[in-house]
C-alpha cells in the first residue's frame, strides 16, 4: 500500500494514501474537533469546525475531508486555528437557542462540548435568524431553533433508512432542514425510527416526551399501573448513569421501577417468548400449507410503517403477529386482568422501549383488545432515565430486584430480540424443537448473529432446508425486497429491524456522545444481551413456564381462534 | 394536471430537468406559482422524494409556492442600483402601490419584491416586471410604467 | 489607443441568430481553421495567447484545457457559464444577445478539441428573452451544418442545449452550476475532485465563461501570439468591461489589457457624473475589491492588479462618487451576499448575517470600535474557511474599504455619517 508521510503538530506520521488529515491525526492521538462529520455517512465538510492550517496553502482546510499528501505540514491548534475555530463556534451559537439548562441534550451535546473546550463563553451578536417553531409528531420533536444545519439527520433518513422525508430547503439565513412544506412529521412517510435523533449532535431532535402521562397515571390511585420493559433497555440504561457500555442493569432497573411506584413490573421478554410461539407456528404453517413466503417479522413498527408506505406488495408477507409490546398489552388487559381480578378499564399499561416508533405503534387503530387500548403510554430508555434521576435515586447503588409474575418470566430466546438476528435465532430454537420433536441442546445459531446490515443463512432442520435473511436498517430492507421483487433472491423467513443493529441502537436509546464509538457501543450492547441469554437456564421460548401456563389457562394453543383475536393484526396501505 | 404531464413528457421525465420543468410549469400556472399538487406530481413522476423537490423550489428565488400578483415587480437592490437610488425607487413604488416588499396588492395586481442584480446596471436604477426590464427610472417614469400596467389589466 | 474589437465587433450590426450574417461578418473562420488543425496544436495556440478565464477566477485557459484534454474518460461535457450574477456585470448578456454564434463557435472548437458530443449553456433565469435568441442561434447553426452531426463534413458531432438558471448567484460557482445542471439545489461540491475530472453526471467537464469561449475563434484565427499582443505581456487579448455607477457613459467596453482604470473611467466613461468627485471604484463586482483615487493609475492587467491587491473579477467597474457613504454602500453589498449564500457552510451563512448586523449597528449610530474589530475578525474567518468562492470573497469589499476608509467607519461609531446616508436612528435593533 502507498504510504504517505506528513507532519502534524510537529509529529511525524505515516498513513496510507487516501487517509484524511482527521484520521491521520487520530493515529497521533490528536483529536481534531468535528461537528458535521460522520464517517462514511456525512462527509460534507460544511461546518468548518475541523479546519486546520496546512503549510503553503491559502486559508484553512477542513481536516475531515482533506486527504493527506506527501510532505504535508499540518497545524491543528495554532493561534490562527484556535481563533478561527472559536469564531466559527460563536457564529453557530449566535443563531442557536441557547437553553442548555432545560435542554434534553444537556451534557450529551456535541455543540456544548465543543464550545466548552474552545472557550466560547460570550456571544457577541444580537439578532436571531427566524426559524420555524418546534413541531412534534407522535414520536419525534424537532426544534429548528437548535439545529446547526449539519445535515446528519438528512443523511441517515435518506441513505441509511431510505425514507428521505427531510432535506435542506431555502438558502442564506433561511436555510433549514425541513419536511416538504414544513409538514408535521406525522403527516408524511416518516417511520418514527428516531435514527435522526441518535445522529443529531444537539438537541434539535428529541423524542416526544411522555413521562408526564406516566407520572400522572402513577399518581392516580384509581389506576393499576403496570410496566413492561423491552429487552434492549436493560443493556443500555446503565449508560445514562455512567456505567460501562453494555452493562446488564436488569435488577437495578426493576428496583427503580418498583420505587417509582408502578404496581407491577413486568417484562416484555415474556411477550417476546409469546411472539415466538405465534410466529414460529405461523412460519411452519406457511411452509407446510403453501402460505405466502417469505414470512417477514413484524416486531419493528418503524419497519412496518416503511413497508406500508413503500412495499405494499409485501404486506401479505408480514407476519400477522403483533409485536411483543402489543402482545403484552393485549395479555395484560385480558388474561392478567382476569387472573388478578382487576377491571381492564383500570389497568394502565406503560412500556419502556428503546424505540421511538413504539409510541406510534401503541396508538395505531388496530392495537386494541376487547375495546381497550393495549398500551397506554410508551417511554424510551432515555425518558426512563430521566424519571429515575428526577426521583433522586442513586441508580448504581440500587439492589437487584426481580420481575413480577405472571408476565415476568422469560427465556434467553426472548432477551436476544434486542439485537439484529435475535428474533430469527429465537424462532429457530423453537421451530427446530417442534420439527424434530426433541429438546435440542445445540441452540447457538451463530450464523444469524452479527451486526452487518444484511446477512443470509440456510439452516437444515430435520431434513427441511430453511433459507433465511436478516436485515437491519430500512435501507437494507429496501435493497433486499428489491432483489426479491426482481426475482434475484428468495427466502422462507426474513427478520427485519428498522434500526441499524436492531433495538439496541433504537431511536430511544441513550445518546452516544462520541459518534465515532457508535459501532463499538452497538457491539457491546449486543454482547450484553447474548451474555444474558447464556446465563439463562431456559433459553427456548416454548419452555417458558409462564407461557405454558398462559396457553393452558387462556389461549389453548398457538394459532387458536382466541389467539387470533388477541395477538394478531393486519396492515394498511399508506 | 394534463399540463403537468405534458411538460414532464416534453422533458423526458428526467430528474436533471427538474428546474426546467418547474420553470415551465410556473409559467403555465397563470399565477406565477407552483401549486402543491403539481409539485407532488412532478416529484412522484421523477421518482424524487418530495423533500428534495421542495428543497429545490425553495432554494431558487424565481420559484414561488404562493400565487403572486399579475405584475411581479422586482426592485434591484444590489450595489450599482443602490448607489443610483434604488432605495428611492422602492419607496416610490411602496407609496404608489400601497404595499411593502414581499406583499401583493389586495386586487392581486402587483407583487413588490427586492431582488439581486439582474444585469441592468448600465441603466440603474432598474426594476423588472415579469420578463421586462425598465431602467433609468425617475418618479415620472415609474408612475407611467405602473399606470400602463394598470391599463393593461 | 488602438481600437481592437474582437468580441464586440458585430454587436448591433447583425441579426444575432443569423448564421448567414454572422459568416458575412467574418464568423466561423476560427472553426473552419480549427478543424484542419491537430487538437494539441490548438491548445498550444491557446497557451501562447495568454488567455485567462473571463468569469472571475482568471485561471489560464490554455493550461486548463491541456489538463482537461489529458483526462482519459468519456463522455466529456462542455459547459458554458452564462449565469452572470455578479452585481455590476452585464457583458455576457451582450454576447449572448448580440452575437451568440461567436460563443457557439468557440464552444464548437472546444468540442472538436475535447471530443465532447454534448454541451450546455447555463444561462441565468433572468435572461429568459436572451435564452430564446441563443436557442434560435443554435437551431440555425444546426441547419447550416455548423452544429449537430458531421459538422463541416468533418465527421464530428456536437449538440448544444440551453439550460435556464432559476435565480441563484451561487450557481455561477463551477460545482454549484454543475449541481444545478443536474436539476438539484445549487450548493457547491467538495473539491477535489475538480470538474475537469468529475463534473456533470460525474464525467469530465470543461467549464468556461461566455467571454472566454468567445475569445477562442479569434485565437485560432490569428494565432496565439498575435492575440496575446493585443494585450500586455502577462494578459493576452482584450476584455469586456462593464462600466456602471456614478459615471457619465455607462456600458460595456471592449478594451485591450493595459489601459489604466483612470483611462477607462475618464476617457471611455466620460468621468464622474454631475461634476462630483470620485470616492472609490469597486472593481470586479460585489465580490471584488474597492480602490481609492490613489490607485486609479493601475493598469488593467492581472499582474499589475495583483501587485496592488486587486483583481479584475468579471470585469465590473463600478464608480462610486463622494456623496456615498461606505457603511451604507456595504450594507447593500452584504445584503446581497447574505441572501445569496447557499447556506451550506457556517462561515458564509452565519458570517454574512453578522457582518450585516454590525454594519446596521454602525449605520444606526450604535456601533463601537469593538464592532469594527469584530468585523475584521469575522471577515478573516470567512475568507480563510468558507467552502466556496462566495463566502471567501464576500467580505472583500468590506476589508478593502476598511483599509482605505477606516476613519469613516470610526466616525460612525461617534454617531456621524458625513454623507447623511445613514439614519443614525439608534432606536430598535432591527
Ligand atoms: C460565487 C461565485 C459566482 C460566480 N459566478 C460566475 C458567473 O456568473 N459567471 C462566470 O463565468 N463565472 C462565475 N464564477 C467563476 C466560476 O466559478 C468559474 O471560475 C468560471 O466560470 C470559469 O470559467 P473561466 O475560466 O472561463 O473564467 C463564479 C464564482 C463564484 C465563486
Ligand atoms: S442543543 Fe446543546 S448547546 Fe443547544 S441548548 Fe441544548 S445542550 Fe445547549
Ligand atoms: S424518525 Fe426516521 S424516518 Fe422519521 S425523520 Fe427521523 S430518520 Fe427519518
Ligand atoms: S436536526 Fe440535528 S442532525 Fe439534523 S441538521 Fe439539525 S443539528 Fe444536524
Ligand atoms: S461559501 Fe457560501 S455559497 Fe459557498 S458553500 Fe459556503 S455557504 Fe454556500
Ligand atoms: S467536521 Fe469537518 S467540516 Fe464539519
Amino acid at each position: 500500500m502507498d504510504m504517505i508521510n506528513l507532519k502534524i503538530d510537529g509529529l511525524d506520521v505515516s498513513v496510507s494514501k487516501g487517509t484524511t488529515i482527521l484520521e491521520a491525526a487520530k493515529e497521533l492521538k490528536i483529536d481534531i474537533p468535528t461537528l458535521c462529520y460522520i464517517k462514511k455517512l456525512n462527509e460534507v465538510g460544511s461546518c468548518r469546525v475541523c479546519v486546520v492550517e496546512i503549510e503553503g496553502k491559502r486559508g484553512l482546510q477542513p481536516a475531515c475531508v482533506t486527504n493527506v499528501s506527501e510532505g504535508m505540514v499540518v497545524s491543528t491548534a495554532n493561534k490562527t486555528v484556535r481563533e478561527t475555530r472559536k469564531n466559527i463556534l460563536e457564529l453557530i451559537l449566535a443563531n442557536h437557542n441557547r437553553e442548555c439548562l432545560s435542554c434534553p441534550r444537556n451534557l450529551k451535546c456535541e455543540l456544548q462540548k465543543l464550545c466548552n473546550e474552545a472557550g466560547v463563553d460570550n456571544v457577541y451578536y444580537e439578532k436571531k435568524a427566524l426559524r420555524s417553531p418546534v413541531s412534534a409528531s407522535l414520536s419525534i420533536v424537532r426544534d429548528p431553533g437548535k439545529c446547526v444545519l449539519c445535515g446528519r439527520c438528512i443523511s441517515v433518513c435518506a441513505n441509511v433508512q431510505n425514507v428521505g422525508v427531510i432535506d435542506f430547503a431555502y438558502r442564506g439565513p433561511q436555510t433549514a432542514v425541513t419536511t416538504p412544506y414544513e409538514q408535521n412529521l406525522s403527516e408524511n412517510s416518516c417511520i418514527n425510527c428516531g435514527q435522526c435523533i441518535e445522529i443529531c449532535p444537539v438537541g434539535a431532535l428529541q423524542e416526544k416526551d411522555d413521562t408526564d402521562k406516566v407520572w400522572s397515571a402513577i399518581d392516580n390511585p384509581g389506576l393499576h399501573v403496570v410496566v413492561q420493559v423491552a429487552p434492549a433497555v436493560r443493556v443500555a440504561l446503565g449508560e445514562e448513569f455512567g456505567m460501562p457500555v453494555g452493562s446488564n442493569v436488569e435488577g437495578k432497573m426493576v428496583s427503580a421501577l418498583k420505587r417509582l411506584g408502578f404496581d407491577k413490573v413486568f417484562d416484555t421478554d415474556f411477550s417476546a417468548d409469546l411472539t415466538i410461539m405465534e410466529e414460529g407456528t405461523e412460519l411452519l404453517d406457511r411452509i407446510n400449507n403453501g402460505g405466502k413466503l417469505p414470512l417477514i417479522t413484524s416486531c419493528s413498527p418503524g419497519w412496518i410503517k416503511f413497508c406500508e408506505h413503500n412495499y405494499q406488495d409485501f404486506l401479505d408477507n408480514l407476519s400477522s403477529c403483533k409485536s411483543p409490546q402489543q402482545m403484552f398489552g393485549a395479555v395484560a388487559k385480558s388474561y392478567y386482568a382476569k387472573r388478578a381480578d382487576i377491571d381492564p378499564a383500570k389497568i394502565f399499561v406503560v412500556s419502556v422501549m428503546p424505540c421511538t416508533a413504539k409510541k406510534f405503534e401503541a396508538v395505531r387503530d388496530e392495537m386494541q383488545v376487547n375495546g381497550y387500548r393495549e398500551v397506554d403510554a410508551v417511554i424510551t430508555t432515555r425518558e426512563l432515565a430521566k424519571m429515575i434521576k428526577l426521583s433522586g435515586m442513586d441508580f448504581t447503588k440500587l439492589p437487584d430486584g426481580t420481575f413480577d409474575g405472571i408476565l415476568g418470566e422469560s427465556t434467553g430466546a426472548a432477551v436476544i430480540f434486542g439485537a439484529t438476528g435475535g428474533v430469527m435465532e429465537a424462532a429457530l430454537r423453537t421451530v427446530a424443537d417442534i420439527l424434530t420433536g426433541k429438546d435440542l441442546q445445540d441452540i447457538d445459531y451463530k450464523e444469524v448473529r452479527g451486526l452487518e446490515g444484511t446477512r443470509e443463512a440456510t439452516v437444515e432442520i430435520n431434513g427441511m432446508e430453511i433459507k433465511l435473511a436478516i436485515v437491519n436498517g430500512t435501507g437494507n430492507a429496501a435493497k433486499l425486497l428489491d432483489k426479491i421483487r426482481a426475482g434475484e433472491a428468495n427466502y422462507h423467513f426474513i427478520e427485519v429491524m428498522a434500526c441499524r443493529g436492531g433495538c439496541i441502537n433504537g431511536g430511544g436509546q441513550p445518546i452516544i456522545l462520541d459518534k465515532s464509538k457508535t459501532e463499538e457501543v452497538r457491539q457491546r450492547r449486543a454482547e450484553g444481551l447474548y451474555g444474558i441469554d447464556r446465563s439463562k437456564e431456559i433459553r427456548k421460548s416454548h419452555q417458558n413456564p409462564e407461557i405454558k401456563e398462559l396457553y393452558a389457562d387462556f389461549f389453548e394453543k398457538p394459532g387458536s381462534h382466541k389467539v387470533h383475536e388477541h395477538l394478531h393484526t393486519h396492515y394498511v396501505k399508506r | 394536471m394534463e399540463k403537468v404531464v405534458g411538460v414532464l413528457q416534453k422533458y423526458g421525465c428526467a430528474k436533471e430537468n427538474l428546474i426546467q420543468i418547474m420553470l415551465e410549469l410556473q409559467k403555465l400556472s397563470g399565477n406565477n406559482c407552483l401549486p402543491k399538487d403539481w409539485v407532488a406530481k412532478v416529484a412522484e413522476t421523477l421518482e424524487l422524494p418530495l423533500s428534495k423537490v421542495y428543497g429545490v423550489i425553495t432554494f431558487y428565488s424565481m420559484f414561488h409556492t404562493e400565487p403572486t400578483g399579475k405584475y411581479f415587480i422586482e426592485v434591484c437592490k444590489s450595489g450599482p442600483c443602490h448607489i443610483a437610488g434604488a432605495e428611492n425607487v422602492l419607496h416610490m413604488l411602496e407609496k404608489e402601490l400601497g404595499i411593502k416588499p414581499g406583499e401583493t396588492t389586495p386586487d392581486g395586481c402587483f407583487t413588490l419584491t427586492k431582488s439581486s442584480c439582474f444585469g441592468a446596471c448600465d441603466i440603474a436604477p432598474a426594476i423588472k416586471i415579469g420578463e421586462k426590464v425598465f431602467g433609468n427610472l425617475t418618479k415620472d417614469k415609474l408612475k407611467e410604467i405602473i399606470s400602463s400596467c394598470r391599463e393593461g389589466l | 489607443m488602438e481600437d481592437i474589437k474582437i468580441l464586440s465587433a458585430r454587436f448591433g450590426k447583425i441579426k444575432p441568430d443569423s448564421v448567414e450574417e454572422y459568416i458575412n461578418a467574418g464568423g466561423y473562420e476560427g472553426l473552419k481553421k480549427a478543424v484542419t488543425m491537430q487538437q494539441e496544436e490548438i491548445i498550444e495556440e491557446m497557451k501562447k495567447s495568454n488567455l485567462y478565464g473571463r468569469g472571475g477566477a482568471a485561471y489560464p485557459t490554455g493550461i486548463k484545457w491541456e489538463q482537461a484534454y489529458a483526462v482519459k474518460k468519456d463522455p466529456k461535457y462542455l459547459v458554458c457559464n452564462a449565469d452572470e450574477g455578479e452585481p455590476g456585470t452585464f457583458k455576457d448578456k451582450r454576447i449572448l444577445a448580440e452575437d451568440p454564434l461567436l460563443l457557439i463557435e468557440g464552444m464548437t472548437i472546444g468540442a472538436y478539441i475535447m471530443g465532447a458530443k454534448e454541451g450546455y449553456i447555463y444561462i441565468r433565469g433572468e435572461y429568459s428573452a436572451i435564452q430564446r435568441i441563443v436557442k434560435s442561434a443554435i437551431e440555425n447553426a444546426k441547419k447550416a451544418g455548423y452544429l449537430g452531426t458531421n459538422i463541416l463534413g468533418k465527421g464530428f458531432d456536437f449538440d448544444l442545449h440551453v439550460v435556464s438558471g432559476a435565480g441563484a448567484y451561487v450557481c455561477g460557482e463551477n460545482t454549484a452550476l454543475v449541481e444545478s445542471l443536474e436539476g438539484k439545489q445549487g450548493r457547491p461540491r467538495q473539491k477535489p475532485p475538480y470538474v475537469k475530472n468529475c463534473g456533470l453526471f460525474q464525467m469530465p467537464t470543461i467549464l468556461n465563461n461566455v467571454e472566454t469561449y468567445s475569445c477562442i475563434p479569434c485565437i485560432v484565427n490569428v494565432g496565439g501570439e498575435r492575440y496575446s499582443s493585443f494585450g500586455t505581456e502577462f494578459s493576452g487579448g482584450t476584455k469586456l468591461l462593464c462600466l456602471s455607477g456614478n459615471v457619465v457613459n455607462r456600458g460595456v467596453y471592449e478594451i485591450p489589457y493595459g489601459l489604466t482604470i483612470r483611462e477607462i473611467i475618464y476617457n471611455l466613461g466620460g468621468g464622474v457624473k454631475d461634476g462630483k468627485k470620485l470616492k472609490f471604484v469597486h472593481l470586479g463586482g460585489s465580490s471584488g475589491s474597492c480602490l481609492p483615487e490613489s490607485l486609479l493609475d493601475t493598469r488593467i492587467c492581472y499582474d499589475d492588479l495583483k501587485k496592488n491587491g486587486l483583481s479584475l473579477g468579471s470585469g465590473a467597474v463600478l464608480v462610486v462618487d463622494d456623496s456615498n457613504c461606505v457603511v451604507d454602500y456595504l450594507k447593500a453589498v452584504m445584503e446581497f451576499f447574505e441572501e445569496e449564500s447557499c447556506g451550506k457552510c457556517t462561515p458564509c451563512r452565519e458570517g454574512n448575517q453578522r457582518l450585516l448586523e454590525l454594519l446596521e449597528k454602525l449605520s444606526q449610530g450604535r456601533g463601537t470600535l469593538a464592532d469594527i474589530e469584530k468585523m475584521k475578525s469575522i471577515a478573516q474567518t470567512m475568507k480563510m474557511t468558507s467552502f466556496c468562492g462566495l463566502g471567501q470573497s464576500a467580505p472583500t469589499a468590506l476589508v478593502t474599504l476598511l483599509k482605505y476608509f477606516e476613519n469613516e467607519f470610526i466616525e460612525h461609531t461617534a454617531g456621524k455619517c458625513a454623507n447623511g446616508k445613514c439614519s443614525m436612528n439608534s432606536k430598535g435593533v432591527n
